[in-house]
This record gives structure tokens, sequence and C-alpha cells, in this order.
């Protein structure tokens, strides 16, 4: 249960950090909180010929409000994004999820941008990323790309950062006057990966009906699960409905597929009907 | 080959100066042990579920089991061997343990110390609701875990009166 031995190196700027990963790819590998990659290295899960340690970049270290957009750095901590204020205000949704991801002592280290570019399959932050499509900025030796959420998801803890690129920042849109949005997910223990989850973000139009519905699942699939709910209308029992018809979950040693589909099925009723009261009292009413 | 190459890592720990060279891939949790031998940080499960090998980093509870040594090259850490003051008094987190029996074997709880000695400088009136999800990420197979709760509050309450003590 130790690492196996790599090269190692711990650039002191963005440019550094891109020349290291050119000079170790394909084999190279980033490492920002660690939370994930520290147990596949002890555990020998994965064996990178070279780690580039981005934890010296303080200028990565950054989440603010920005022009309808929340926006974290690559080194922002999941407890930093979770503690400020602008952000809860400006998209709830990140809160709500935030608190559910692991345990607090691992939020003090994880990163936010890191847990979205591990892709994770379990991950909260992966869920809500694909149902707000934010979009993620990727710097390389060849200059800065964007890429939206929904392209950026390729498989199961693979996603489309190439091997000498570094995701430096994650953009998600703000939460509109007339929209609510909750989070509701089953672990086996608290704090533990989810064996199903569900961000749902509601939106009503002037008159307070329900206008649109979509809900992102995490843990039914190899990449976080978008549907639109809105044929359902703001009728939560028939979102269910709706979701476990259109859920192809597996099995796996923590659940079977009927059990993960029927999760997706009452957590979509029980996110939905809190999107709904969170927009109905956003929207004043 | 470069993995063979040794980093100079300066940490401070419980206030004393290390100089230490380790290859990269030594965890934090193996420097503290091995290179220093401050062997009251715990390993249980080395990928971070059960928080045995919780330390402060700059105040911050952290995994050490999920940290190189060379990432945290420069930090001011904190062991449950720092928790004591010099003349052995026992802290407020530590002594809450021993009066609620909060422990049984002991092994988790240099993980559970750490963790509830940064909580409560964040929470200083935790509820009983808090103290459990401030003692969610770690793991104790003796206790059944009430009496670490009873510590955590017991623990509020004395650093509470500490800080009065000292006001007045």
């Amino acid at each position: 249960m130790k690492p196996p031995p790599f090269g190692y190196s711990r650039p002191e700027s963005v440019a550094e950090a891109v020349a290291a990963l050119g000079t170790a790819a394909p084999d190279g590998k980033v490492l920002a909180g660690g939370q994930s990659l520290l147990p596949l290295l002890n555990m020998r899960l994965a064996t990178p010929e070279h780690l580039v340690d981005i934890n010296r970049l303080a200028e990565l270290s950054y989440v603010r409000v920005d022009d309808g957009e929340v926006v974290i750095g690559a080194l922002a901590r999941h407890a930093q994004v979770l503690a400020d204020s602008a952000v809860g205000r400006a998209q709830p949704l990140i809160g709500q999820a935030l608190a559910l991801v692991a345990h607090p002592v691992i939020r003090n280290r994880g990163t936010t941008v890191g847990s979205i570019v591990h892709a994770d399959p379990a991950s909260e932050m992966t869920a809500v990323f694909a149902l707000l499509d934010g979009s993620i900025l990727l710097a390389g030796s060849s200059g800065e790309r964007l890429v939206s959420a929904e392209d950026f998801f390729l498989g199961p803890l693979e996603s489309d950062v190439r091997p000498d690129e570094l995701a430096t920042q994650v953009r998600l849109p703000v939460i509109g006057p007339l929209a609510g949005c909750a989070f509701a997910e089953v672990s086996r223990r608290h704090g533990d990966y989810a064996v199903c989850g569900v961000a749902v973000l509601a939106e009503l139009d002037k008159a307070g009906e329900l206008c649109r519905a979509r809900a992102a699942y995490l843990s039914v699939a190899g990449t976080p699960l978008v549907l639109d709910l809105s044929e359902a209308g703001a009728d939560p029992a028939a979102a269910a409905r709706l979701a476990k018809s259109r859920v192809a979950p597996s099995a796996d040693i923590h659940a079977t597929a009927a059990y993960r589909r029927h999760l997706a099925a009452v957590l979509t009723e029980r996110a939905l009907a809190d999107a709904l009261a969170h927009a109905r009292e956003r929207a004043g009413g | 080959m470069a993995s063979a190459d040794l980093w100079n890592v300066r940490l401070s720990v419980n206030g004393v100066t290390h100089d230490i060279r380790v290859p990269a891939r030594r965890l934090l949790s193996d420097f503290l042990r091995h290179d220093l031998r401050l062997t009251g940080t715990h390993v249980g499960c080395e990928h971070g579920v059960c928080g045995a090998c919780t330390v402060l980093l700059d105040g911050v509870a952290v995994r050490s089991c999920l940290m190189l040594a060379v990432t945290a090259d420069g930090a001011r850490i904190t062991t449950v061997e720092g928790l004591t003051a010099p003349d052995g008094t026992l802290s407020p987190v530590q002594q809450a343990f021993a009066d609620c029996h909060g422990l049984q074997c002991g092994f988790c709880t240099p993980g559970f110390l750490t963790t509830i000695t940064a909580a409560l400088e964040d929470n200083p009136e935790p509820s009983a609701e808090e103290a459990r999800e401030i003692i969610g990420g770690n793991l104790c197979r003796c206790t059944g875990y009430q009496n670490i709760v009873k510590a955590v509050l017991r623990a509020a309450e004395l650093r509470s009166a500490a800080d009065q003590a000292i006001t007045s």
C-alpha cells in the first residue's frame, strides 16, 4: 500500500506545468488534491511514469462569480468552494452537491476541478457540471481550449483532457431568477460513494408554472446521465416514472440494477419536489 | 532514473523544523512515522477511508496517507503528539476523550483527536448532529461512537471554560 516509483516535478506556473506535462506525455498525470489519485497510487491501480504536482500554483486557487458564471480555479479545494457565500447565492446547486462529497477532511484537500476531470461516474460534481452544461478550460502546449460538459465525458474515469493538457478552470452558469435546484442521493454509509444520486434543476415561467425540468444522475451509467423531465410537468411522481423508464443502470457489488433503478425513481421524486419548492421560494411565492 | 531522485522536504512538525531528503513517493504519513519516528499518527487503510492518519496541515485537517511529503514541503504540521502541552497537560479534546471513555483500543484515536481539534476551531459550539458530521469520516471499530460524540460536546465545553478562565 505504497505508491509505485514515479518521476516528479513541482512547477511554479501554469506554463511550467504544461511544459512538464508535454515532456512526460503520454505517461504524465496531474496531482492536485490527490484524494482520488493517491488511493489509486497506494493500491497500485495507477502507475503513472511522472507526476506534475500543481499544488504550488496559488494562481489557480480562486473561486469567483463572474459575468453570469461561477468560475472555479484548478486548485480551489471543495471546502473553499463550499464556504464561499457568493457562490452559494449564485448557484445553490454547487453547495447542495459539495456537502455530499465524501467527508469534510477529504473536502479540505480535494479540488472541484480535479473531481470533474477524474470523471468518476459516482461523483456528485460531474453530475452538477453536466446538468448545468458548464465548460472547462484546458491549457496545452498549443494554447487553450474550452470544452463544454456535453463533450467532456468520454467514459468512466475518462475525460477529454489530452496528456499534455492541464485543466485550469471550470465555469458553471449561475441559477436563473425563476429556477430552483436540489440534490439527493443514497449511499450505504454517510459520505460514501452514492449508490445512486440525482441533481435536478427546475425552471418556472412568469406565471409560476414549471416550464423546464432537467436531471443529472450519478452511478447509473459510465458518464453522468442527463434527462429532460419537462414532459412530466410539475408532478414529481410522473417524473419518477419517467426516470425509471429511462435509466439503464448495471449491477455491481454495491447494488443490483433493479435497486438502482428504483432509487433513481425515488430520488427523482424527492429532488424534483425540492427543486420546485426552491424555485417557488426564489420566485417569491 | 528520475524516480530515484531525492527531494529536500522541510516541515515544521509540532514546532520543530526538520529537513529530510526523501523520494517523491514518500507519503506524509510515512514521513512522520518512519523518517521522524513520530508514531502517534496511525496508518489504518492507506486509502483515505479510516481517518486514523489525520494530521493538521497549516491548521487544516488532512489525511496524511493521501498526501506526498514533498507536496507538503514548507508547511506546518501538527500531529497528535503536538496536541499535548509541553508540561504534559492534555488538550481539551484529549481530556474529553479520557473523561467520556471515548476510546477503547485507541488505534483510531489520534485521527479523531486531530479532526475534532480542527473542527472546534471552526465551530466552537457544535450541536450533537454537527458532532456526528465532524467525526463522520473517521472509523472506530470499538466504541460504537456514542462516547466519541459525547467527547466532542465535552471538548467544546472544556474549551469554552478555558477561554472564559483566560478572559476573566
